[in-house]
């Protein structure tokens, strides 16, 4: 708990680090100008990475107060293993930036944190996280899928994004962390609050992150009256070292378990129904071969990676000919890593039955996505399920597909035909 | 042939118990060790090169017999 019993973080905005105006201009170059929240990125990010890492490997952008974007795998995983000279202080890169002083426990501990302190932040929470806890959380998520494509059944045309997809892992972080099941309407909102809203006028931004960590201040009273056994009790009565966790700490954790764990998840399921949708060859293949989803999960990841992280420069320094300013961002693109040619063969097809893959769709080095064995989980469950109800499918009508904009991308509505 | 997992590389992606199961166990944290002393039995060599070209931070060594 803070001394003061008020909340440090996301008070009063003037006195909250650093924040930038909005920019509302058209992308002129994405070497020079790129937006992670341009729509024709949001649709097709692929074109334009491929282009970068060609013809200009780390790009640069003015918006947001200054930003890079190396391109390579090589590059994104100097930078992800480099944690001397990249701060994870804020991962979501935006118009704001939270103060220096935040370092090294951040907004959202432990993936906004730094070492030493990240170590024994992200430790604490490992164990919940690990295989063995994740598996006894897959007979409720077969249940739960079962039930939503029940319900679908008979019809002609499913959204497999909004009325599947997007449900999976609400309901499964929900149950981790003890939130109320009926409050899912509420947490897809402050997803895409937080993370689509970069570019808000800041007020805004502040009230929905406000709006996000009042939830979680009453998400955190229910839980000191009713104590129970889920991820919110155990943060309340987990030490690191000798101390509780501070206030800030606690529901920063919870902060990131509810919004990293949720549209990732929905993103990766729904892109892999979407390819499958789109290559009956592949589907085909699946539905024989059920035993080759493991595999296929592993390539629809790569090719898909739903995720991009961000890093802010610690000090002024030149970073492989570029001259990076203090507190300039740099995202982490996964999803780019990923298409690398130097890395990956074919690398910008899928080749469902990809034996060696040693892609980065859940990050590397010390921030490895905590919720990897979680996702997978749900992924795989997820289309097991849906293959079983549903193994004949095809995009109703392509043009009809949206995707998220922002650091976290995927299908938002998928309307598929149900053939007989 | 015998197996490592570098515990100072390993991240605990968990890629090479998932891929060859009868070579790596998961810890409690969810980090990759060799099962036993890491000694890999003839017919599970395919799967543990497998599993070593899978690992995302190159953290598993691999000794051949000499």
């Amino acid at each position: 708990m803070t001394d003061t019993g008020e909340r440090k973080l996301y008070g009063e905005v003037e006195e909250q680090g650093f924040n930038n105006e909005p920019t509302e201009a058209p992308v002129e170059d994405f070497a020079t100008d790129f937006d992670h929240l341009d729509p024709v990125w949001a649709a097709d990010p692929y074109p334009i990475l491929d282009d970068l890492r060609e013809r200009c490997p780390i790009a640069h952008t003015e918006r947001y107060g200054g930003g890079w974007l190396p391109t390579r795998h090589e590059d994104v995983a100097a930078v992800a293993y480099d944690t001397d000279h990249f701060s994870s202080r804020m991962v979501v890169m935006g118009n704001h930036r939270p103060p220096f002083e935040l370092a090294p426990q951040g907004v959202a501990p432990p993936i906004s944190s730094d070492p030493p302190f990240h170590h024994d932040a992200r430790r604490l929470l490992l164990p919940a996280f690990a295989p063995r806890a994740i598996e006894r959380l897959e007979p409720f998520t077969r249940e739960f899928c079962h039930e939503l494509l029940s319900k679908l059944e008979g019809k002609s045309v499913i959204d497999a994004a909004v009325e599947y997809a997007q449900h999976v892992p609400v309901r499964v972080i929900a149950q981790m962390l003890g939130f109320p099941h009926e409050d899912a309407d509420r947490f897809r909102e402050f997803v895409k609050n937080v993370l689509e809203g970069v570019n808000a006028p800041i007020e805004e931004r502040f009230g929905d992150i406000q709006a996000l960590f009042g939830y979680l201040d009453e998400q955190v009273a229910d839980h000191q009256a009713n104590p129970r056994d889920d991820l919110t009790s155990f943060l309340l009565d987990a030490k690191m070292g000798d101390e509780p966790l501070n206030e800030d700490h606690v529901t920063g954790t919870m902060g990131l378990l509810l919004i990293a764990g949720i549209d990732t998840t929905w993103s990766a399921i729904g892109a892999s129904i979407w390819h499958l949708a789109g290559h009956p060859e592949d589907r085909e293949r699946l539905v024989a071969d059920p035993g080759l989803l493991p595999t296929a999960m592993e390539e629809l990841l790569r090719a898909f990676a739903p995720v991009t992280m961000a890093r802010l420069v610690k000090d002024d320094m030149e970073w492989n000919g570029c001259p990076m300013k203090r507190d300039d961002w740099v995202l982490l693109s996964f999803p780019s890593a990923n298409r690398d040619p130097e890395e990956f063969e074919q690398a910008d097809q899928v080749v469902i039955d990809r034996e060696v893959n040693r892609h980065a769709a859940f990050g590397l080095g010390i921030h490895r996505c905590i919720g990897s064995h979680l996702a997978r989980m749900e992924v795989r469950v997820g289309l097991e399920v849906w293959l079983e109800h549903f193994p004949r499918f095809s995009l109703a009508d392509p043009s009809a597909v949206t995707w998220s904009a922002g650091q976290v991308r995927g299908p938002r509505t998928i309307p598929v035909s149900i053939d007989s | 042939m015998k197996v490592h997992v570098d515990q100072e590389l390993c991240q605990g992606h968990g890629r090479c118990y998932a891929v060859a199961p009868e070579v790596f166990d998961a810890d409690e944290i969810g980090n990759g060790v060799e099962r036993g002393d890491g000694t890999v039995a003839a017919e599970q060599e395919s799967a543990a090169r497998l599993a070593v070209a899978n690992c995302p931070e190159n953290a598993i060594t691999i000794e051949e017999a000499s």
